[in-house]
């Protein structure tokens, strides 16, 4: 049983100034589902809707953004929702941090820089769940941030005393403290180097293995998906352009822009010329007829200018939307 | 005896920042002794690489002459920078090295046509006297960088793509004409489907254009896809340098080494390897503030005098390397 599912999902920004009225269609016609115990990635170039997707899905749904089609179901054990129509009261009281946390890309930004880490959490926890034994909540903080890999020194410091990388695994600490069903990570690693990026996503890793929850791994860094990731969607302006389990992605992807993402990546001990695509990605105000990916598509047919893509069911687990696969000249 | 001046040659630099007051407070050295020169007739692409707070961008605000040096001295074309002190020699150095900065969207402001910096540029360093005489050259510029002014002129930076704007980014650097080019970074905001476009702009500019250019980033993969020798930085210190083949194929120093594997692999069938468990660095205070070699917290093959005395640079081959396990 899905713990997520989203059926043909659009959601834009509609914006009216002076009479001009503009939508920008930043997630459109998506579909998929996200399963217990696995760690699915969203791979997209900036403005792609990754995180209006994100958005969506945790019901931060504010104008101009509107869900315009389609249904988000969560299914939390018994607990079913409808995210589109539930209220703000209840999201608040049941669902965030209990059930859906969010890991963010400036953990700076997350944690209160004039005060000590501790009192953080101290107010994160007793929004949701009123602290009545302070000693009790100091160990058992204690214990979870033990069991990420921090010490208790660190409940003790102010943001700034701590690395980029002990930042955002407090971040994660923080997000886990109500051990969530789903933890949304939005390029948590993207401001950090490489050393660092390798331990906070072993310590996502970790985290997911340990309680067998759901992750939802969004960046642009496709390298981190083919380490981290069981599943991988990979965006384009708005619209799935392929998912698949990640060895397939890898292996065998079908969609030109998923083969293009694949080989364009340069890897150490290989040094031929790498071509980047040609143009850019379309504005979402504007975007092209037909398939969205057409104008820079080198493999383009008559047909992509015209008619947008169905998603084929290529394999039990592999979907892709693209006019050459379906004729079979991919 | 070659006598002629280096393009660059950088000698035992060392930049120490003071914080606290003056009776008390902490010293850091973010640069600690580091040489390194490009040749003049022969263009390179030289990559200063490291984590956040490995000192690469203090270095790179020397090289830009935006900060001076606490000791060691840094020569362009054989004249120190700490003698230029003129208004009218500073700007001649600007003409000859040129930055390119990290975020192209911060680079230029949203309010005004991106056209306007590359007609400024010309005009300020006496390329052309008027607007009007400076759009050839502007033009020229744009043309090297794949673009031209027809498809900048009177637009604002949201109307062009990243890749774009970086690209109108190094043309600005181009118009006068620079011997040298900083990249900062140049790459890490740009979208992977246009990440390519840029990095083979520079290997275009040092074969047609005789441009070195210095490029500072943490991203050993597109470093090693155009760089032509590499430094590797930690807290200060350049622990290997050498020809990019040899230090990333098979990097000596344990923190190279480290750095190599952590690079996430576009191959899902390797992740074994990466998945590895690490241990992270202290905070960044206290690994500058260790005497001995900084990376000895975290070095696998630590030893004792690691932690009493500065590593020496050993020289293995063609490349030099800070750590006793060579000397």
């Amino acid at each position: 049983m899905p713990l997520l599912s989203v059926q043909n999902l659009s959601a834009y920004y509609q914006t009216e100034v002076y009479g001009v009225s503009r939508t920008v269609r930043a997630v459109d016609g998506v579909s998929f589902e996200l399963y217990p115990n696995e760690i699915y990635g969203v791979a997209g170039e900036s403005s792609c809707g990754k995180t209006t997707l994100i958005k969506v899905i945790s019901g931060s749904i504010k104008p101009p953004l509107k869900a315009h089609a389609g249904s988000v179901n969560f299914q939390f054990g018994a607990y079913e929702i409808d995210m589109l129509k539930i209220s703000q009261a209840e999201l608040r009281e049941n669902i965030r941090w209990k059930e859906i946390s969010y890991v963010m890309q400036g953990s700076m930004s997350v944690l209160n820089p004039v005060r000590k880490v501790i009192k953080t959490f101290e107010d994160i926890v007793d929004s949701h769940q009123p602290i009545t034994n302070k000693k009790l909540f100091l160990a058992e903080t204690q214990a979870h941030i033990n069991r990420l890999g921090l010490t208790d020194d660190v409940l003790d410091a102010y943001p700034h005393q701590l690395s980029g990388g002990m930042r955002q695994r407090v971040a994660i600490a923080l997000a886990t403290v109500f051990h969530p069903s789903l933890i949304i990570a939005d390029e948590p690693t993207t401001a950090l180097d490489v050393v660092v990026q390798r331990g906070v996503l072993q310590t996502i890793k970790e985290i997911q293995a340990e309680s067998g929850n759901t992750v939802l791994l969004v960046t642009h860094d496709i390298a981190v998906h083919a380490n981290v990731a069981d599943r991988l969607m990979i965006m384009y302006a708005g619209r799935i352009a392929e998912e698949a389990p990640t060895e397939n992605i890898f292996a065998a992807p079908l969609h030109p822009y998923t083969q293009h993402l694949v080989s364009s990546l340069p890897v150490i001990g290989e040094r031929s010329t790498k071509a980047s695509l040609k143009g850019a990605p379309p504005n979402l105000a504007n975007p092209p007829a037909g398939c969205r990916f057409h104008p820079r598509c080198p493999l383009a047919i008559d047909i992509c200018r015209t008619d947008v893509p169905e998603m084929l069911q290529v394999a039990a687990r592999h979907r892709v939307a693209c006019h050459l696969v379906k004729d079979g000249s991919q | 005896m070659n006598t002629e001046p280096k393009l660059l040659d950088v000698q035992h630099v060392t930049v120490e920042f003071h914080t606290g007051n003056i009776f008390s407070g902490t010293r850091m050295v973010a640069v600690n002794d580091i040489s390194f020169s490009l040749e003049r007739d022969k263009p390179e692409i030289y990559t200063l690489a490291g984590e956040s707070g490995s000192g690469k961008t203090t270095l790179s605000r020397l090289l830009l002459r935006d900060l001076d040096p606490t000791t060691g001295n840094v020569f362009f074309e054989g004249r120190n920078l700490a003698t230029i002190r003129k208004r009218s020699d500073f700007k001649e150095f600007m003409k000859k090295v040129q930055p390119v900065f990290q975020n192209p969207f911060e680079t230029f402001s949203p309010l005004r046509h991106v056209d306007t910096y590359l007609f400024e540029t010309a005009i300020n360093f006496g390329m052309a006297p008027n607007q009007r005489a400076a759009a050839p050259i502007v033009d020229e510029a744009l043309h090297n960088v794949g673009l031209s002014l027809d498809e900048v002129a009177k637009r604002y930076p949201h109307e062009l793509s990243g890749g774009q704007i970086q690209r109108v980014s190094v043309a600005r650097a181009l118009i006068p004409h620079p011997r040298l080019i900083l990249a900062d970074e140049p790459v890490s905001m740009v979208d992977a489907s246009l990440r390519m476009e840029i990095v083979n702009l520079f290997r275009k500019l040092r074969d047609e254009q005789q441009v070195s250019v210095i490029y500072v980033t943490h991203d050993l993969a597109t470093a090693y896809y155009i760089s032509d020798r590499i430094a590797i930085m930690l807290r200060g210190y350049v622990v290997e340098s050498g020809p990019v083949e040899a230090v990333l194929d098979n990097p000596l120093h344990p923190y190279s080494q480290l750095l190599k594997a952590s690079i996430p692999k576009p191959q899902p069938t390797e992740k074994a390897a990466w998945a590895a468990h690490i241990d992270l660095g202290a905070t960044e205070v206290k690994e500058y503030g260790r005497v001995g070699c900084k990376f000895a917290g975290r070095c696998p093959h630590v030893m004792d005098i690691c932690r009493k005395a500065d590593p020496p640079d050993v020289q293995v081959e063609q490349r030099t390397v800070k750590c006793y396990l060579y000397g």
